[in-house]
């Protein structure tokens, strides 16, 4: 996907100025809210019009002012996921997800229900009523709709932010599975840097209605971290419980680590704040976290009053942060051992 | 208490009126009702007055309106009577006449339906392929579905009812326009006539209660369906 859009829009005292150039298949756009972010979705679906600009999309021009263009939405063939699920109240589970799929030219339609459905687990619920699923069941229902489509970009507004945390983290495998397996490149937008490190790989980021540039996912965390109230989030991969017995144990970085979670957590992602991580220069001899890494410096940067430091654990990374002092009071360079100690119950499980 | 043939004749001519000036609003009663709740068109306020306008004006002030505008000598009676049509003092009259004060209740009814469509379903079906018509006819019609049940049935009780504009155009003779409100007041206005007039009260009000009752249903059966 390759996204070109120079945009102004002013509406009741706010004004969006955006000059976007982006690419690559899994985007983010990160702001607060009241930053843009919804406008600029509402621009590029076609549902509302620029005052003045140009939008391309893979090379194919969207809208002109110049040129006196503007593709209605159902030509633009861009989907929307939106934050809340909006199906359609009078027909179907099966109704919904085919709604889009009809006016799809036959040609375009590379997805159809019986594989989505399988993916998306809707098996059972086609010929429901919609009004009775429960929300994660909707939402799916809201995400097949607009895969069946069969959309060249699908624009997903902060589809997450209206579900509890649970559910918010059994849907993201869903939203990446379905995006993966089909091959269609998306939009996710949001205001949770979390979700962001989860769905995207690069980020354009919206404040008071313009737009930075890109940057890694990455590079954005990090450098929000100074500013940020959770620090820098780690996410780590782990695979199925070693033992368990209070503590899960889990293979991780060429060693273990101990996890206090509940019993019935298995495999997953779990979220670790750069904040909960404590170095030490040397071997402390008795310590009550039950984590104590030996790792590498692999790296520094600033943030803020802070100094993030990536930590090399057996091939793994982890990013921790000190205040400036710290770091210079303990020697922090490239290639520095250090240890790094993490209480069990720092850990929290996503998905 | 027993029925005339005129009487008859009567009741069965209102229901006709009532039944055709509601059908033939609908589709007109759907489109500007679409338009008011979505559109964005200057000149908007002045089609809402337009629309609503009959809700205010006395009937007999638009029976009279409707008697020069489809008269001989009217803007669309002297084209009508062109190709041999004569509209002023036939049923088709009083049709009309039902139909244009009783659609503003239609529109609004309907209005209040299409208003309370959340505005994303719009979006969502625009963003999935349809254009405006497609829809219009797929999300916008079934979910203001109770809205036009409602405003029909309070279209066709007021049509049932029409009577001052009704009696300007159409006039009242019997057998051919005379409904069953111009027949009631000929009735008490006769003497003798008590008993008659009484009678078709009657069955005046067991048609609205019919209306009301039959309403109430098909709300209901729409609700359930929800």
């Amino acid at each position: 996907m390759e996204l070109r859009a120079t945009v102004m829009k002013s509406f009741g005292g706010f004004s969006l100025n955006a000059d976007i150039t982006a690419s690559g298949t899994r985007l983010g756009i990160f702001g607060a809210s009241g930053s843009g972010k919804s406008t600029m979705v509402n621009l590029l679906a076609g549902t509302e019009s620029p005052d003045c600009g140009s939008i391309h999309l893979d090379g194919e021009c969207l809208y002109s002012s110049r040129m006196k263009i503007n593709v209605p939405p159902q030509g633009r063939r861009i989907a929307i996921v939106f934050q809340r699920p909006h199906l359609f109240p009078h027909l179907s589970v099966r109704g919904n997800l085919l709604y889009g799929f009809k006016r799809c030219a036959p040609g375009n339609r590379k997805i159809d229900l019986g594989s989505l459905a399988g993916i998306l687990k809707l098996e059972g619920l086609l010929e429901r009523g919609v009004n009775n699923l429960s929300g994660g069941e909707k939402q799916r229902v809201a995400i097949g709709r607009a895969m069946l489509s069969n959309p060249r970009l699908l624009l997903m507004d902060e589809p997450l932010s209206a579900l509890d945390d649970e559910l918010k983290f059994q849907i993201i495998p869903y939203l990446r599975t379905v995006c993966e397996e089909f091959g269609i490149p998306f939009v996710f937008i949001s205001h949770s840097m979390i979700e962001m490190q989860l769905m995207a790989d690069s980020v354009l980021s919206f404040e008071n209605g313009s737009c930075t540039a890109m940057t890694s996912v990455e590079d954005l965390a990090r450098r929000s971290m100074g500013k940020s109230q959770v620090g820098y989030i780690n996410l780590l991969r782990v695979g199925k419980p070693l033992r368990s017995n209070g503590l899960n144990v889990y293979a991780w970085g060429g060693g273990e680590l101990f996890i206090s979670a509940q019993r019935d957590v298995a495999e997953g992602i779990f979220e670790l704040s750069s904040r909960n991580i404590i170095l030490f220069k040397k071997h402390p001899e008795a310590i009550s976290a039950r984590n104590l890494l030996r790792c590498r410096v692999s790296g520094t940067f600033a943030a803020g009053n802070k100094v993030g430091i990536e930590l090399d654990c057996g091939g793994e990374r982890l990013i921790a942060e000190v205040v400036r002092e710290a770091a210079s009071e303990l020697e922090i360079r490239e290639g520095a051992e250090l240890f790094a100690a993490i209480k069990a119950t720092a850990f929290r499980h996503l998905a | 208490m027993t029925l005339t043939p005129v009487d008859m004749d009567a009741i069965r001519l209102s229901a006709k009126v009532a039944v055709t000036a509601t059908l033939a609003s609908l589709p007109f009663g759907f489109l500007a009702a679409y338009f008011l709740t979505f559109g964005r068109f200057r000149g908007k306020s002045v089609l809402d007055a337009m629309v609503n306008l009959p809700l205010t004006l006395p009937p007999v002030v638009i029976g009279y309106l409707l008697l020069l505008l489809l008269g001989k000598k009217g803007w669309i009676g002297s084209l009508l009577d062109q190709v041999g049509v004569r509209i002023v003092f036939t049923w088709q009259a009083g049709a009309i006449a039902s139909a244009v004060v009783g659609f503003p209740l239609l529109v609004r009814s309907v209005r209040i339906g299409m208003e309370s469509i959340d505005e994303k379903l719009i979006q969502a079906s625009r963003t999935l392929g349809a254009n405006w018509h497609d829809t219009l006819l797929t999300v916008i019609l079934p979910l203001s579905v109770r809205g036009i049940v409602a405003g029909s049935a309070l279209m066709f009780a007021r049509s049932l009812g029409e009577f001052g504009a009704t009696i300007m155009v159409a006039g009242n003779i019997p057998g051919v326009t005379q409904t069953m409100p111009l027949a009631i007041y000929e009735y008490a206005s006769s003497p003798g006539g008590e008993r008659a007039a009484l009678t078709l009260c009657l069955v005046a009000i067991l048609l609205s209660c019919a209306v009301l009752v039959f309403h109430e249903y098909l709300g209901g059966k729409l609700a359930r369906r929800d």
